[in-house]
């Protein structure tokens, strides 16, 4: 970041925004989150195998139903092929160079409370601005409302605490670590994990399906509005291990939900695999809101070290009337390859897709979103802004589907794409498929580069150019971030103006 | 990547009766061909580029028939035209039924005479080979390799006529390769017209280059034979400050595939590439366009509109490819349908992949039901629901359509589809 200068200075100005010039600055320096914890780590033996697979589902205490599960789906996995049809080129990864499983040791009798949790875990998510503690937390504005978030925190392999689990009960809301709630609620997990991935959904799926360790589970009753926000913070502190976590929520007939999601990772020269699965079940005129901010470590200038984020994640809107909105900030990973989808199944079915995605440096990122109608007068939005700086690649796929029987629906499709610089690439692979003639889809793409005019009238307002560059991609991202909750949304700003550093010049 | 034994085996089948000449420049350029086709196979319905297209009609070793069809009393295409006719029967030079190829003032020689016309063998397969990457095009190396006839065309300045080449449909069971080279010179501008069905089976390339300032254009309509299979491909590189304008009228045809390759090699090129389609029942139409920008201030522009019914099925693949350094590059890609009844498709990949940050670059991709209130309005002024309908679809058209630039054709162009539309028939 270019040198900027005191903040009362920056405040005489007309035009410019000071809460961006004031988190640019907060943020200024490089990737925040790149240190590690030391922390004894108990690891499983590098690789995957039949016997990892077991291990890590005896760690767990599972039943036996769910190791059959996991053998199923490695079983399939051994059969399968990475794909490569994404516009990423990295080299070959081996898959058994890289640990499984890696826990605290401190975490081999799990704690009761969050008293119990180890206070070096504690000071980590606190130092990551994520306190394990039930308090209020600021929703980032003075003089607004305070609100209260829930946390599950995830740490390498393993659920370290999950935060209002009491306060939420009383609501009959279940928020807790999937390994736990394979224990204690086995008939829920039973009845609807693997029912939105299946085991054999993909490569990536299918690896996740046999080795995950962890994650998030979440139940809201029928009727149910969670009396909170739900989040999630995973933090990979261990080398060489690749973190595969598994988030199901299943939002019951006329409940809400909005849950958060983000992650972090230490700096490190190795490449470190992340391969996440999310379901999300969405029953009749339920809501659930699934926000993302991904920042994991995205490696050095040179494209050495980084997080490979092979995620999938999909939304099964089986209800009438149900609803699924995701929001995505992808500002971290070496290599992203990642489309959040919904199935629109029931009848009215809504799904919208908001996404930033911004790759810098030697950063490649292909994703998207797919939108299945399959129900009567269903609806989608896609908002999609991409924008690509340094030699970063940076590409929207997306696929729109209408089935013959979805008729009267209805889909609008916004991809815009920026480049700062000459030597990076914005690119837009949509499949669009409408099978009757009712339903209407619309896709608009642009790709532009910073509005010189826009940039001469901030410098010409005494900005630099970064700050001139953050504010304008801002604006650019405006209608994104506006669909994130609060404290979500300021993390984000500030991380665009971050992840832009260094991009112009 | 080896080709899987299946592909292989198709190909040998596929090309199993055909007849291939190694002599001279002109079977060394095939022998390549042959080379590259077999380095890739047939297309296969798995490949990206076919996924929305099965290419079975098109590959197996013997065409299905497709009856003849008669226009009636319509009046053949571009007859209001002052142009030269050339004639192709089932994808053969008919030189009785062709006017004199010296009036267009332009070189026409015939490919089966092989001339060794150095530009002609600096350009046959060249493109078409150039084309293959990044997405392979197997059935335009088929063509190089296995054409039984084509032109070499060469213009070196402004050309006296329009050159029309009619493609007749004689034999049910034709299966006809063509393969043509157009070449213009610095500053020289030729119009290009083609018509007819061709064949039962017609598979095509054409290879255009065109030189610093040089203008092409291209007006193509495919007749309404409804049981035509065709596969078609346009290879082109732009010089500097050239213009390339092709427009394809699609009526019919049980399957239409038809590619378009351009390469925008100098600076302040432009290129435009339209589409109108209209289909109905057994009908799969198929644009596939890549466009790439290799050089500065070049503008592109892809224009396609189809209208779809009784289970018609439209696809559109466009790409605009801008390559780092090809600054200040404008490129624009529109492709939308309008579907008629309930049973249609209509399958888009509109694609940008842009390395070059001082661009301007949009795609936009619709597709819908015929608006309902505008048809309501013209009802409600007395025009009745067929003619209502008709004005809607020549709307929507329009701006496929007016990508032409002499007035006379898009004049025929127009009148024709009026006179469909106003039958009910296409």
């Amino acid at each position: 970041m270019g040198a900027l200068e005191t903040e009362e200075q920056t405040d005489l100005r007309e035009g410019v925004d000071r809460e961006t010039i004031q988190t640019v600055k907060a943020m200024s320096g490089t990737y925040k989150y790149g240190w590690d914890t030391e922390i004894e780590t108990e690891y499983a033996p590098k690789g995957v195998n039949e016997d990892i697979v077991r291990l890590i589902s005896e760690k767990n205490g599972e039943p036996e139903w769910m190791l059959d599960w996991r053998l199923a789906a490695y079983r399939r996995w051994v059969q399968m092929e990475e794909p490569r049809w994404a516009m990423l080129h990295y080299p070959v990864i081996d898959y058994q160079d890289q640990y499984y499983f890696a826990k605290p040791k401190s975490m081999a009798v799990k704690p009761k409370s969050l008293d119990e949790v180890d206070p070096k875990l504690l000071a980590t998510y606190e130092k990551l601005g994520i306190p394990l503690k039930e308090q209020m937390i600021l929703a980032g504005v003075e003089g607004t409302e305070t609100r209260k978030v829930a946390v599950d925190a995830v740490f390498d392999s393993v659920s370290v605490g999950t935060t209002f689990k009491e306060e939420l009960k009383k609501a009959g809301v279940i928020f807790c670590a999937i390994s736990e709630a394979i224990r204690e609620y086995p008939e829920l997990v039973k009845k609807y994990l693997g029912s939105v991935v299946p085991q054999s959904d993909n490569f990536f799926a299918t690896l996740n399906s046999a080795v995950f360790s962890d994650g998030s589970f979440v139940y809201i009753p029928e009727g149910v509005r969670c009396p909170m926000e739900l989040s999630t913070y995973f933090r990979i502190n261990a080398e060489n291990t690749g973190q595969f976590e598994r988030t199901l929520i299943i939002a019951e007939k006329g409940s809400y939900v909005s849950y958060l999601e983000g992650c972090t990772a230490p700096k490190r020269d190795t490449h470190q695999l992340h391969a996440a699965v999310v379901e999300i079940v969405v029953l009749d005129d339920a809501e659930v809101k699934y926000s993302t901010v991904q920042n994991w470590y995205p490696g050095d200038a040179e494209g050495r070290g980084g997080i490979y984020n092979f995620v999938t994640k999909r939304a099964d809107c089986r209800g009438a009337r149900s609803k699924v909105m995701w929001t995505q900030v992808e500002t971290g990973s070496a290599i992203t390859w990642k489309y959040p989808s919904c199935i629109l199944r029931g009848e009215e079915a809504q799904g919208e897709f908001y996404s930033i995605a911004i790759a810098n440096n030697a950063q490649q990122a292909d994703t998207g979103t797919k939108m299945v109608h399959l129900g009567r007068n269903t609806k989608s939005r896609i908002v999609s802004k991409g924008i690509s700086a340094g030699r970063a690649q940076n590409t929207y796929r997306g696929l729109v589907s209408m089935h013959p029987r979805a008729t009267g629906s209805r889909n609008y499709t916004q991809c815009d794409s920026l480049l700062i610089g000459d030597k990076c690439g914005a690119h837009t692979v949509p499949y669009i498929e409408v099978k009757n003639n009712s339903s209407r889809c619309e896709h608009e793409a642009t790709t532009s580069k910073v509005d010189e005019d826009q940039l001469f009238y901030c410098r010409s307002r005494g900005m630099d150019e970064e700050q001139a560059v953050a504010l304008v991609v801002n604006g650019f991202v405006k209608d994104v971030l506006q669909t994130l909750p609060m404290e979500f949304a300021m993390e984000a700003q500030a991380l665009v103006a971050i992840s832009l550093e260094g991009s112009v010049g | 990547m080896a080709v899987p034994q299946a592909k292989v085996d198709a190909l040998a089948a596929r090309i199993a009766g055909l007849s291939f000449e190694r002599e001279g420049w002109l079977g060394a350029a095939r022998v390549e061909a042959l080379s590259r086709l077999s380095s890739m196979g047939l297309p296969g319905k798995r490949d990206e580029y076919w996924r929305y297209t099965d290419p079975t009609d098109l590959i197996q070793p013997r065409t299905a028939t497709a009856a003849l069809f008669d226009a009636g009393d319509e009046p053949p295409v571009f007859d209001a035209i002052d142009r030269i006719t050339l004639v192709f029967v089932d994808g053969v030079f008919d030189a009785a039924a062709s006017d004199d190829p010296a009036l267009a003032g332009v070189e026409i020689t015939r490919l089966s005479q092989a001339p060794d016309l150095h530009w002609a063998r600096d350009l046959y397969g060249v493109l078409e080979a150039r084309g293959q990457s990044p997405v392979q095009r197997p059935l335009a190396a088929l063509a190089t390799a296995f054409a039984t006839d084509g032109l070499l065309i060469r213009v070196t300045g402004k050309a006296a006529k329009p050159v029309s080449l009619v493609y007749r449909h004689d034999s049910e069971t034709s299966d006809a390769i063509l393969h043509h080279c157009v070449r213009l010179d610095p500053g020289a501008e030729l119009t290009l017209l083609e018509s007819g069905p061709g064949a039962a089976r017609f598979t095509t390339a054409m290879e255009v280059e065109v030189a610093d300032g040089a203008r092409f254009h291209h007006v193509r309509v495919q007749g309404r034979d409804h049981q035509r299979r065709a596969a078609t491909h346009v290879f082109a590189r732009l010089g500097a400050e050239s213009l390339f304008k092709s427009f394809t009228l699609t009526a019919n045809g049980v399957l239409t595939r038809n590619e378009v390759v351009l390469e925008l090699a100098g600076d302040d090129g432009v290129a435009h590439v339209a589409g109108a389609a209209m289909g109905d029942g057994a009908f799969h139409h198929d644009d596939t366009v890549f466009i790439t920008h290799d050089a500065e201030r070049c503008e592109s522009r892809q224009v396609f509109k189809k209208v779809l019914k009784h289970g018609a099925v439209g696809v559109f693949q466009g790409k605009i490819l801008v390559k780092q350094g090809a600054q200040k590059t404008d490129g624009y890609q529109i492709s939308q349908s309008l579907l008629l009844d309930e049973d249609c498709q209509f399958l888009a990949k509109p694609e940008l992949e842009i390395y070059a940050d001082d661009v301007k670059c949009s795609h936009g991709s619709t597709s819908g039901a015929i608006d309902e209130t505008a048809l309501f309005y013209l009802r409600s002024r007395g025009v009745p629901l067929r003619s209502a309908q008709a004005l809607l679809v020549l709307a929507f058209l329009a701006e496929a359509i007016g990508e032409i630039e002499d007035e006379l054709i898009v004049e025929d162009i127009r009148q024709r589809l009026e006179n469909w539309l106003a039958r009910h028939e296409y």
